[in-house]
């Protein structure tokens, strides 16, 4: 069953077409790695899908219902949630109190603050200290944590290795492990292509806005991803079947 | 020297108070609502209007003018400041500087210039004091005044901390786009923190008519006033309202006992002080409320 579908979707950022007339599905339960150099458009790919960067043309759907036209708390509402770059922390805030921010939209799961300190332990001495005065491997197990809290069925996360030392990195994706199985649809931004391949079931590579190959990752070589990556071969757009 | 003291810190009580709506406004939307004093005088008109006219009880006049207050604190953000916010940063302000001249016009238009007050409905309290060492009097009003500040600041501080729309009005106030990531719909929250700013408005303008006498263009000097408050306490945090109150109470009742036109001298004096001191050492601009604790809304 398609969770997500996005149709011709352009998205601008002045007179630049940052993503051009891109179109895909995203099963439910699928973990979708979007792959790219700086500049290819995937951050403003997730920012346009959560509401956060506007729509120029194209469409956006939920579950089958139009959600183009929706600000960003009403995705939200419809089960959207953006981990963004950065990590964007309330950082006048406690852990605990961001936390509490995700469950603002009111969606109805699993999620709480117990189950987040489940797969982020560290959080849980951290609770009452403000997220301005965490590391960065906190800070992006919050921002995480305050996405799941919003009990989404399509997590969208940027960069959640951006910044952060191997060890953490490591961390991080190993408590996203139960999360990319427990049913959950993901679309990954990830700059570093084998992690993004480990953990994805498809990869699309996005070059100028462009997706210039897609596949199911045990279909495609890293030769492939790589080269689509760096656009050594511009003239081919490569759709491997699903 | 204590007498002088004590009332210039039951008078910055006051200044609190009306500061305490200009400053919540300002940290939660970004916007310095230049009709606030009108509003506070509106808020006064409607108490006089429902006290006098209708003869109802002055705790049934304020509950009703809280509540029409903000109605009115939810239209202003929805119908004028929203569309306003459109045209960039400066035309929310010149809207409110707009909204302020409608204000006072119409009250004009519909009560004249002759000066009220709300005196009557509270009896002895307006003029009643203690003394509570020879000759040193403390003025009843001017206490429960003092009291209704801290009151309405700590009251402001834990919705801001522990409620749900607080934590919300904060977010929105530190970073609207990300909080409407989090499912927050930052519109209808400023629309909310504009009709908590005019309840808070509705007391100051309560305040006002008790304690003296309104006319329709007497929102101006309450502005002015609530805005020196505003930016010696370092504009946005609550607590430092309360310590820009004192110290503007402080600085005019002792310039007043220098000399009788000394009392808005001084405080004009200690407002530009503070404010050239603050251009030249940033680090300043968070002292008050450092010195009387936190509260900071972003």
């Amino acid at each position: 069953m398609t969770a997500l579908s996005i149709e011709t979707l352009t998205a601008r950022h002045g007179l630049l077409e940052a993503v051009r007339g891109l179109t895909f599905s995203v099963a439910k339960g699928e973990t979708l790695a979007l792959v790219g150099a700086n500049g290819a458009g995937k951050t403003t790919l997730l920012r346009t899908l959560a509401g956060a960067h506007p729509v120029h043309g194209g469409s956006i759907a939920v579950n089958g219902e139009d959600v183009t036209r929706l600000a960003s708390h009403q995705r939200v509402r419809r089960g959207i949630a953006l981990v963004p770059e950065g990590r964007k922390m309330f950082a006048t805030m406690t852990v605990a109190e961001n936390l509490k921010l995700g469950a603002m939209a009111g969606r109805k799961g699993e999620w709480s603050i117990e189950r987040i300190i489940g797969i982020f332990p560290n959080l849980e001495k951290r609770l009452h200290h403000k997220t301005g005065h965490l590391s960065g491997g906190e800070q992006q197990a919050t921002a995480i944590g305050r996405a799941l809290m919003s009990n989404p069925e399509i997590l969208l996360l940027d960069e959640v290795s951006l910044g952060l030392s191997p060890l953490i990195i490591d961390r991080v994706y190993a408590s996203l492990d139960g999360l990319m199985t427990s049913g959950t649809t993901i679309i990954l931004v990830e700059q570093d292509l084998s992690r993004a391949m480990a953990v994805a079931d498809r990869v699309i590579c996005m070059l100028e806005g462009k997706a210039v190959l897609e596949g199911r990752v045990d279909e495609l070589t890293r030769e492939q991803v790589t080269e689509a990556y760096f656009g050594l071969n511009r003239t081919r757009t490569e759709k491997v079947p699903a | 020297m204590t007498n002088q003291i004590i009332q210039g810190i039951l008078l910055g009580g006051y200044y609190a108070l009306i500061a305490c709506g200009l400053s919540f406004m300002f940290s939660v939307m970004r916007i310095i609502n230049l009709a606030h004093g009108s509003l506070a005088v509106s808020a006064a008109y409607l108490i006089f209007v429902l006290s006098e006219r209708a003869q109802l009880p002055l705790w049934a006049c304020f509950l009703i003018a809280m509540a029409v207050m903000a109605a009115a604190g939810w239209l202003i953000q929805r119908l004028i400041l929203v569309r306003a916010a459109r045209g960039g940063h400066l035309l929310p302000i010149l809207s409110t500087f707009g909204l302020s001249m409608v204000i006072e016009n119409a009250l004009f238009e519909q009560f004249g210039a002759d000066t009220r007050s709300l005196a009557n409905a509270i009896g002895d309290l307006s003029w009643d004091s203690w003394e509570p060492i020879s000759g040193l009097y403390v003025g009843k009003l001017p206490v429960l005044i003092f009291v209704t500040a801290v009151v309405m600041l700590a009251g402001l501080q834990l919705m801001l901390s522990y409620t749900r729309i607080g934590r919300a009005i904060r977010a929105t106030a530190e970073d609207p786009d990300t909080a409407g990531l989090v499912g927050i719909d930052a519109r209808r929250v400023n629309a909310a923190a504009a009709a908590i700013a005019l309840v808070t408005v509705t007391v100051a303008g309560m305040v006002l008519g008790m304690r003296a006498t309104f006319e329709p263009y007497s929102g101006a000097p309450q502005l002015l006033f609530a805005f020196e408050a505003s930016v010696i306490g370092g504009a946005g945090s609550l607590w430092g309202t309360l310590a820009g109150g004192i110290i503007l109470g402080l600085a005019q009742t002792f310039g007043a006992a220098i000399h009788p036109l000394g009392f808005l001298i001084a405080g004009h004096a200690v407002f530009l002080i503070i404010l050239f001191a603050r251009l030249m050492v940033p680090d300043l601009a968070s002292m008050p409320a450092r010195l009387i604790g936190r509260g900071s809304v972003a």
